[in-house]
């Protein structure tokens, strides 16, 4: 099963080396991660997505919460909000140009370049939405995408 | 201050007082340093041996071990001395040169990415850039180094770190955010320990080297016969209670005795304290202690549950956690069971054949036990470290010290070396073999040298013996890449070459002689003994085999 893991991280050189090289030699499946600063300048936030059973999460959270630059270590699989921001970058015709601005107003996505055969298209969503987008997008001829990788917040009172 | 000062400043507010290292142009700073301070350099011929001695230094005496190495090779030749401590938690701090910040990514000259070669094999590791965070950093490294689960920590200093002027305040204490190891352990899961003591019948302590990184040992023996049960170690437990206790059953695993293994088996309830479930000590997993609820004490939480399933985990330091477990039980007499695993250690004693014109391996360690019992025994890897866990009896935890997690050839020698020198009074052995003996044989050297007068004895059976085994017993006898021994090799020229005693043994009824010759020398000695070439390590419990399906040799 997959789990969205929230790390909190002492924001120095090499952390995320180190928690990649975790991953690696334990042979833990990263889908996805996104780091970023949080509120507090010292301290950095990382969303990792990994797959694995029960035993394997366990030993992920435990084996993170080892390194010591790692402050906190919390499964938001449950009850959170998640997000992630896509880049698709599409190749327009004048024939299907307001078709696609049509599709991108219904998944409020904003289109943020705009070029005679291509739109780049800002989506942000859980991972289906954005899915669900890049397959309708597939049509008119993707040229690029870039995504972000899940970031992802309890609901709630609750923080990590 | 210069850098190269404050370092060395800080070691010794750390306490230390010997650090086993070689020099070399990027740490040239440091040694200039150390040229003025009351620290005793030990230089080895290898940073290697450095960092095993360090290693074994710290095993012996419990204070954490010390080794510099320099920049590039002098650094990369210290990777099999950190992993081997890392996978034994042993705790040392590793100092490595590096070349200045400013040519850091260039591939400068003696340039290596230590801190990102040792990052899985260090419990921490640090690249300094800013000067004046030496002194935290180095508080930080000793901190984290011994205690919680200790293990090796790796600070790279840039040469222009070392030279740099900075303002030296050593931190009294110092408060990591993300590192507070958890000692005592949760009184709920201690009270539901001690009601399954109480309903077993069939209980066993299964000790691990956490015992004696705790300095549990007698918290261990005071649970050990308040139950009373019958304890079994790891390889790396071997001393956690005395090994001529009755409820000692010895050692447990692939060729731990076959009454430990029985009884582990056969165990209602494991009590296991500071250790990890190797696949070496529970044979097939699926099939370990099938009867048995299972506790586990340990102070590393990710260790619990990671190899076998556990009933009741409790994680602390194994000291307090067995100091509070034992208030929480009683005598209860067990009979059945006592007569039961009385028996299976009278039915499957230890045993060799004894041959009036072969020395055998056992007969040597034998030999040994009887003449210095209270000695420190350091082992290399193979059948010799087996027989050696098999036949020395040992007293106290940190009386034997040997490669367990990482098996690394050429550990004992140089572990003697660092143990002999955190306890210069005492006698110790290094019970070798000769391919073993040879991969840091260059370490006769420093012994001369530094007048370490550690012993080793090798037990030379002209073979990687415990491989040539496994061929033997698992490849139809082919004995690819095995042999040792061709004409002309001689271990007691070796070792006279280097300056030591050297001895060759070729009958037994010359080893007890020799031996007792080796230990009134007051300097360092080499006895090459000639054993039985074809002889297996018995009983053995075969790869992939639960410890029930042990097998021992028709004697
Ligand atoms: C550095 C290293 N290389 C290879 C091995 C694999 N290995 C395990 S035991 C062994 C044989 C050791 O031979 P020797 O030192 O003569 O000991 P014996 O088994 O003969 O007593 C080997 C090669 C190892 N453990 N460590
Ligand atoms: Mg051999």
């Amino acid at each position: 099963m997959r789990h969205t893991i929230a790390v909190l991280v002492e924001n120095k050189p090499g952390v995320l080396a180190r928690i990649s090289s975790l991953f690696r030699r334990r042979g833990f499946n990263i889908e996805s991660l996104a780091v970023g600063t949080t509120e507090k300048e010292s301290i950095s936030r990382m969303t990792i997505v990994v797959s694995g059973d029960d035993k394997t999460i366990e030993q992920v959270m435990k084996q993170l919460n080892k390194l010591v630059e790692v402050i906190k270590v919390s499964d938001l699989t449950q009850d959170s909000v998640e997000r992630e921001l896509a880049l698709v970058k599409v190749a327009v015709t004048p024939e299907k140009r307001s078709e696609i601005i049509e599709i991108a107003n219904i998944f409020r996505a904003r289109i943020v370049d705009v070029s005679r055969e291509s739109f780049i298209v800002e989506i942000t969503g859980d991972e289906d939405k954005i899915n669900a987008f890049i397959d309708l997008m597939r049509q008119y001829g993707i040229k690029e995408i870039s995504r972000t990788g899940k970031v992802s917040m309890a609901r709630g009172k609750r923080t990590v | 201050m210069r850098g190269a000062n404050a370092i060395i400043k800080a070691l010794e507010m750390e306490g230390v007082r010997h650090i086993f290292g070689i020099p070399g142009g990027a740490i040239i700073e440091v040694y200039d340093a150390l040229f003025d301070s009351e620290i005793t350099h030990i230089l080895t011929r290898h940073e290697q041996a450095a960092v095993h001695a360090a290693d074994g230094y710290a095993r012996a005496s419990g204070k954490t071990g010390v080794a510099f190495a320099t920049s590039g090779p002098g650094a990369t030749n210290t990777v099999t001395g950190i992993a081997n401590a890392y996978m034994d938690s042993s705790p040392i701090v590793v100092m490595t040169g590096q070349v200045p910040t400013a040519l850091i990514g260039n591939d400068a000259f003696q340039e290596a990415d230590i801190t990102g070669i040792t990052m899985p094999i260090t419990k921490h590791n640090y690249l300094v850039t800013d000067a004046t965070k030496l002194p935290e950093i180095i508080k930080e490294a000793f901190t984290i180094a011994s205690t919680g689960r200790p293990g090796p920590v790796l600070i790279d200093l840039p040469k222009d770190v070392t030279i740099a002027d900075i303002e030296f305040n050593y931190p009294e204490k110092i408060d990591l955010i993300g590192y507070k190891p958890k000692t005592a352990g949760h009184p709920r899961q201690i009270k539901r320990a001690s009601e399954l003591i109480m309903k077993s019948e069939r209980p066993v302590i299964l000790a691990g080297g956490g015992i004696r990184l705790s300095e549990a040992q007698e918290e261990l023996l005071k649970l050990a016969e308040t139950i009373p049960a019958f304890v079994v170690t790891t390889l790396m437990g071997k001393g956690a209670i005395s090994e001529t206790h009755p409820l000692c059953l010895g050692f447990v695993g692939m060729h731990g005795t076959k009454y430990a293994d029985y009884a582990l088996h056969e165990a209602d309830l494991v009590i296991a304290v500071g250790c990890r479930f190797s696949d070496r000590t529970t044979g097939r997993v699926s099939d370990f202690a099938p009867y048995a609820k299972i506790i586990h004490i340990d102070i590393d939480p990710a260790e619990i549950g990671k190899n076998v399933r556990v009933d009741v985990p409790i994680v602390g330091d194994a000291k307090l956690v067995l100091k509070e477990l034992v208030n929480h039980v009683q005598y209860k007499q067990r009979k059945e069971w006592e007569d039961k695993v009385n028996d299976w250690r009278r039915s499957y004693p230890l045993r060799y054949i004894k041959e009036k014109d072969k020395i055998k391996p056992q007969f040597v360690i034998e030999k040994v036990y009887e003449l210095n019992p209270d000695a420190i025994v350091t082992t290399e890897v193979g059948q010799n470290q087996m027989w050696a866990a098999q036949y020395f009896k040992v007293k106290h935890p940190r009386q034997f010290i040997s490669s367990g997690g990482l098996g690394t050839m050429g550990f004992g020698f140089p572990a003697a070396m660092g143990a002999q020198t955190a306890f210069p009074e005492k006698t110790v052995v290094d019970i070798a073999g000769d391919g073993s003996i040879l991969m840091n044989i260059q370490e006769l050297a420093t012994c001369v040298d530094y007048h370490i007068p550690v012993k080793i004895c090798v037990l030379n059976n002209a073979y990687l013996g415990m491989v040539r085994q496994w061929q033997e017993l698992f490849y139809n006898e082919r004995y690819s890449a095995t042999r040792l021994r061709y004409e002309g090799l001689s271990f007691e020229k070796i070792a006279k070459g280097f300056g030591a005693v050297g001895m060759t043994v070729e009958k037994p009824s010359e080893v007890e002689d020799a031996l007792k010759e080796a230990f009134e020398i007051d300097t360092p000695v080499l006895i090459d003994f000639w054993v039985e070439k074809l002889e297996n390590v018995y009983p053995m419990v075969p790869p992939g085999a639960a410890l029930n399906e042990v097998i021992d040799k028709e004697v």
